[in-house]
């Protein structure tokens, strides 16, 4: 730190010293270049009378549209609960010592890894036609506690949360396994000698510290299944694109109604990074991380901004 | 005489192939300092792991305050313990690692709160309470809101001793608690645990620093290839061993 109440020759002199910070010329002229393709594209767009921009308007805030949004976005948080459960218990199994369970999770993830999505909401919706009755008691006996029709359980919405829920947790035990892998094993070690149980630990020590690394990507996971709802109009699940599907069925509207939908799409995965943030912040405490710089501060040339904030932190 | 806080008889350990652990004999009576020194791959580390069940124990018999470590005597029977009851042994039984291993997301009362209320189900407010007592116990009152990576590694440890006496261990084990130190750090972790050991605290000690050794040791037990060369008054096989290797070994760190 510089020492103001004893101005040394140094000192005076690094004061009237005027800091110019770098400009990047080149940076100004892709981003004037890139805004101005930007104008016209949107422009364009604007001003092109096949988009019906007026059918947008009708459709944009209607009953049946918000009714769809609704089932997409139980649709996509039961499927992401259901996926990061039971991803985190794969993930458990596959690092278990019990050739079984390893060998169980590895299948699962196998199968439903290896096939494709639309395959898997397909098969859930016409499940029923490979069993017609749900049966859950003694294997090989007539002992039987449950018995349903499956068409009464596997209603369209139920089969679609299967579907994606199922297909979710193979994608997410490679993601909790990878984050639990990524913390120390001192870190378990430590709390053993606690005397923790290693239920315990798994729960307070290690996936807390495994979730910075499980995050991000889960992130983007989210954000997937927001979109990837949309396949499960091939049930007909009422989930948004349904109920979308439904309207240019009738009215041959195709363009203006996708882009009601992609309106609709575009904010809930705008929406969805507050939440994400949060948790980010939530979990990464402890951890000592550089300070943000605003987009603006970073086309603007921030480096000097930056450094004299590096060495208050050092500082301090 | 009491049984002895730890007693060792042959015990062996091998990883595949690799004989770590060759029989060691080895007992530490209540209240003492038994400090383990010894060559890089000599089986300390594993050896200390063993008494608090990190490491499973192949051969021979080790037994913690009278109870053999992993089991529990039925009779004439010997059954092998659960991952539970394992866990509940430990409770008595502090370990202060090399590189601290603190709870990164957690801050430094946070730390030592965690096992009484977690494990022993203390209440928060009084685990809480006994979690500044002994933070400033190790001279770090100050520092309970910090985070370990606001800490120094000096401080850090000491956080890692305070949160290893929280729950009130018969036995504390080190495992090269000052080997990560910087030089100037080393002397604030030692004094913590001189002062431990003038308290009555039993402590097996793995540690290159020969002079704490010699000062607070109660025994020194030199080990090599799996194998206790030879062991006694710190004062005696720290200052003019019997044995050649020891004398070799310290002539290599003094
Ligand atoms: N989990 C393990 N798997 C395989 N080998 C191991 C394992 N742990 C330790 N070893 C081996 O056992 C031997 C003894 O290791 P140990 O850590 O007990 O030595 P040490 O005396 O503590 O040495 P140092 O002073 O370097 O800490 C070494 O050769 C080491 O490579
Ligand atoms: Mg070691």
């Amino acid at each position: 730190m510089i020492d103001t109440k004893s101005p040394s020759a140094t000192t005076t002199r690094a004061q009237e010293l005027e800091v110019v910070p770098v400009r990047n010329y080149g940076r100004w002229v892709a981003a004037i270049a890139s805004l101005m393709a930007l104008v016209g594209l949107v422009g364009s767009l604007a001003k092109n009378d096949n988009l019906r921009w007026d059918i947008v308007g009708d459709y944009l805030f209607a009953d049946l549209i918000f009714d769809g949004l609704a089932t997409t976005l139980w649709l996509t948080a039961a499927a992401m609960l259901l996926g990061l459960g039971l991803g985190t218990l794969i993930a458990v199994m596959r690092l278990s010592s019990s050739p079984v369970l390893y060998g169980l999770a590895n299948a699962f993830v196998w199968v439903f890894r290896g096939t494709p999505l639309l395959v898997q909401i397909i098969f859930w919706g016409y499940a029923a036609a490979l069993y017609k009755y749900v049966k859950i008691g003694v294997p090989f006996t007539d002992i039987t506690f449950f018995q349903a029709e499956t068409n009464a359980l596997l209603t369209p919405a139920i089969a679609a949360l299967l579907a994606l829920g199922l297909n979710e947790a193979a994608y997410a035990s490679e993601i909790v396994r990878a984050g639990i892998q990524s913390v120390d094993p001192g870190q378990a070690e430590a709390a053993h000698s606690l005397g923790m149980r290693p239920a315990l630990t798994m729960r307070r020590i290690v996936l807390p510290q495994a979730m910075r690394v499980i995050i991000p990507p889960m992130g983007n996971e989210t954000i997937n299944m927001l979109k990837m709802t949309a396949l499960v109009s091939v049930i007909s699940a009422h989930d948004l694109m349904s109920n979308i599907q439904d309207v240019y069925a009738q009215n041959y509207q195709v363009i203006p109604m996708l882009v009601v939908a992609s309106i609709w799409y575009l904010a809930l995965v705008t929406l969805l990074g507050v939440p994400q943030a949060w948790l980010e912040r939530h979990y990464g405490r402890g951890t000592t991380r550089a300070g943000h710089v605003s987009p603006f501060r970073r086309l603007l040339g921030g480096t000097v901004e930056r450094l004299g904030k590096n060495s208050k932190e050092q500082s301090r | 005489m009491s049984t002895p806080m730890v007693r060792a008889e042959g015990v062996r350990k091998h990883f595949g192939r690799l004989e770590v652990l060759q029989g060691i004999d080895l007992t530490v009576e209540r209240g003492q300092v038994c400090c383990l020194l010894g060559p890089s791959g000599s089986g300390k580390s594993t050896f200390l792991r063993c008494i608090n069940h990190l490491e499973k124990v192949d051969g021979g018999k080790l037994t913690v305050d009278g109870e053999l470590v992993g089991y529990r005597q039925h009779g004439d029977r010997l059954h092998e313990l659960r991952e539970r009851e394992v866990a509940d042994r430990r409770r008595d039984i502090g370990m202060v690692f090399q590189r601290f291993n603190l709870f990164p997301h957690m801050t430094a009362v946070e730390n030592v709160m965690e096992a009484p209320v977690k494990v022993a189900g203390v209440s928060r407010a009084e685990a809480r309470e006994q979690a500044h007592a002994l933070l400033e116990q190790v001279g770090l009152g100050d520092r309970a809101g910090h985070y370990p990576a606001q800490l120094s590694g000096g401080q850090q440890q000491r956080v890692a001793i305070a949160r290893a006496l929280a729950m009130k261990p018969k036995l504390m084990l080190f495992d090269e608690p000052t080997s990560a130190l910087d030089p100037e750090l080393v002397g604030d972790v030692l004094d913590v645990m001189r002062q431990l050991a003038a308290d009555g605290m039993t402590m097996v000690v793995v540690t290159h620093e020969i002079g704490f050794a010699r000062e607070v040791g109660d025994t020194a037990v030199f080990m090599d290839e799996g194998v206790v060369v030879e062991a006694g008054d710190p004062r005696r096989v720290l200052v003019d061993p019997e044995q050649e290797r020891t004398r070799a070994f310290l002539s290599k760190v003094l």
